[in-house]
């Protein structure tokens, strides 16, 4: 197995610089072989670029990948659009050689090549593959004793015959890496629905966008829990700055702390909250931030 | 990229050539009734099917933009249609054609000029420094070669000509 070098993205460098942190810390703490991916750009975004003109999104997104070739290092993304992107231009471009002359054509113009020999990672499937939940439980110096939602959000799953992760109807393998932490993934109606983020749905449609979130946040504060957990910032973004917008619009609001995985990994590795940057959420809760700090 | 002039026919022409696979569809509905968007929005996705090689006018329908492509549909279809696919076709032929919302017209300015569709600003670049983080990412942001790379390819692309293709008719609302 190859080495990683990690993707950041826009949406975790540019507004939730926390997650970045926490999956540094994290990666390193657990002695992953990860550095970081210099020069990458916006993965493409799949909802909007991949809407508006496929031979760039391609390019784009191809240019990123041959970053890590370079390298001879697979790419570690932590973000389910990132995820979708890359993987997907990845499989394409090894696949069907006329978009590959067509895609490199157009790399030749920087001097680059994609030659299609590394893998594309996600944390989430990386983590529960490579390590399990076994090992990582190994590594857990604070026990959280939590109730969380588990958001495993659209892309990482689907679709299914390309992600290859099982079913994407009642997945289990993001709940059993929340649940070697010491958490409770409790479960909650519509689990795998989508927050209504994407597709380039928020960016526009921004109202629309929110019904969504706001279905799926009033099924999750009634299943009584401590925090909600995600595998994308996107979906962080919809939940947790969504949650103030909808309190905007509607006068409702949910106060749930939202959390990436890296976040709730940091802080079972021993991690303080505001190190991971959970306290630079819009929804900030002082009682849950209280709760892990006292253990419980 | 963007063509001049084309007529409505030519359109529906290239609607055809691209959305061949919905021709399987038998409107049974189980797409519609999988889609979590359809739940709280106006989007029909069995009706987008059904039109998607018959009329030029579900390129200018916003439904086209509220799906927020989470693979339901695609992955229930009994007739494994790659619905998602037949969406970002149809939405990739409209934007060829100058249809676009104001904010898709900005995120791709964004792109444009900073290779994010959401670029760094100030508050996050001092949390980031609050955090032990470097105050840019290691992104384009910190390597001007690399945007400069971004650029080339963009062009090389054409997709400056997506943007400028607009009608100017296009107002802007913020984007998030
Ligand atoms: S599920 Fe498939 S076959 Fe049924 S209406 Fe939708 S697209 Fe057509
Ligand atoms: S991919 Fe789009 S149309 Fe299909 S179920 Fe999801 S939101 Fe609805």
């Amino acid at each position: 197995m190859k080495g990683l070098s990690l993707f950041l993205g826009c949406v975790i460098p540019n507004r939730y610089p926390g997650i970045e942190m926490a999956t540094k810390l994290c990666l390193a703490k657990m002695d992953i072989d990860c550095v970081e991916l210099k020069g990458a750009s916006c993965c493409p975004a799949p909802g909007l670029f991949r809407s508006f003109d496929k031979a760039s999104w391609l390019a784009l997104a191809a240019r990123n990948i041959v970053l890590s070739e370079e390298m001879d290092r697979d790419i570690l993304t932590i973000c389910n659009g990132c995820f979708s992107t890359l993987a997907d231009a990845n499989s394409i471009l090894k696949n069907d050689t006329i978009l590959r002359e067509q895609t490199n054509g157009h790399l030749a113009k920087t001097g680059r090549e994609f030659k299609g020999n590394i893998d594309i990672r996600h944390i989430i499937e990386y983590l529960y593959t490579e390590m399990g939940p076994d090992e990582i439980r190994n590594h857990v110096e604070r026990p959280l004793n939590i109730r969380v939602a588990v958001h495993y959000g659209c892309h990482l799953l689907k679709p299914s015959r390309e992600r290859g992760l099982g079913s994407f109807e009642r997945p289990e393998f993001f709940d059993e890496l929340v649940e070697c932490l010491g958490a409770t993934s409790v479960n909650y109606p519509d689990k795998n629905e989508c927050c209504g983020a994407g597709g380039g749905v928020r960016s526009a449609l921004k109202e629309d966008s929110l019904k969504l979130a706001k279905h799926k946040l009033s099924r999750i504060k009634d299943a009584g829990i401590d925090c909600i957990v995600n595998a994308c910032p996107f979906c962080h973004m919809q939940f947790d700055t969504g949650q103030e917008e909808i309190r905007q619009i509607t006068g409702i609001e949910y106060n749930i702390p939202i959390l990436h995985y890296t976040q709730l990994l940091g802080l079972a590795l021993g991690f303080s909250p505001r190190m991971l940057g959970i306290n630079l959420n819009v929804i900030t809760d002082n009682q849950f931030i209280e709760k892990i700090e006292n253990g419980q | 990229m963007p063509e001049t002039i084309t007529t409505d026919a030519e359109i529906l022409e290239r609607m055809k050539a691209a959305c061949k696979d919905t021709l399987k569809c038998m409107q049974c509905g189980v797409c519609s009734g999988s889609c979590p968007s359809g739940r709280h929005t106006a989007l029909n996705i069995r009706r987008i099917v059904r039109k998607a090689t018959r009329t030029t006018d579900i390129l200018k329908d916003e439904q086209l933009w509220m799906c927020t492509t989470c693979y339901n549909c695609q992955e229930r279809c009994p007739r494994d249609i790659d619905i998602v696919d037949v969406v970002f076709k149809l939405r990739a032929i409209a934007v060829h054609e100058g249809i676009m919302l104001p904010e898709h017209v900005k995120v791709s300015e964004l792109l444009l000029e900073y290779g994010h569709a959401v670029p760094i600003d100030e508050d996050r670049r001092k949390q980031r420094a609050e955090l032990g983080l470097d105050e840019l990412p290691q992104t384009v942001h910190s390597h001007p070669n690399d945007l400069d790379e971004v650029k080339a390819l963009l062009e090389s692309c054409g997709f400056d000509r997506i943007r400028d293709n607009r009608n100017e008719s296009v107002s802007g609302k913020e984007t998030g």
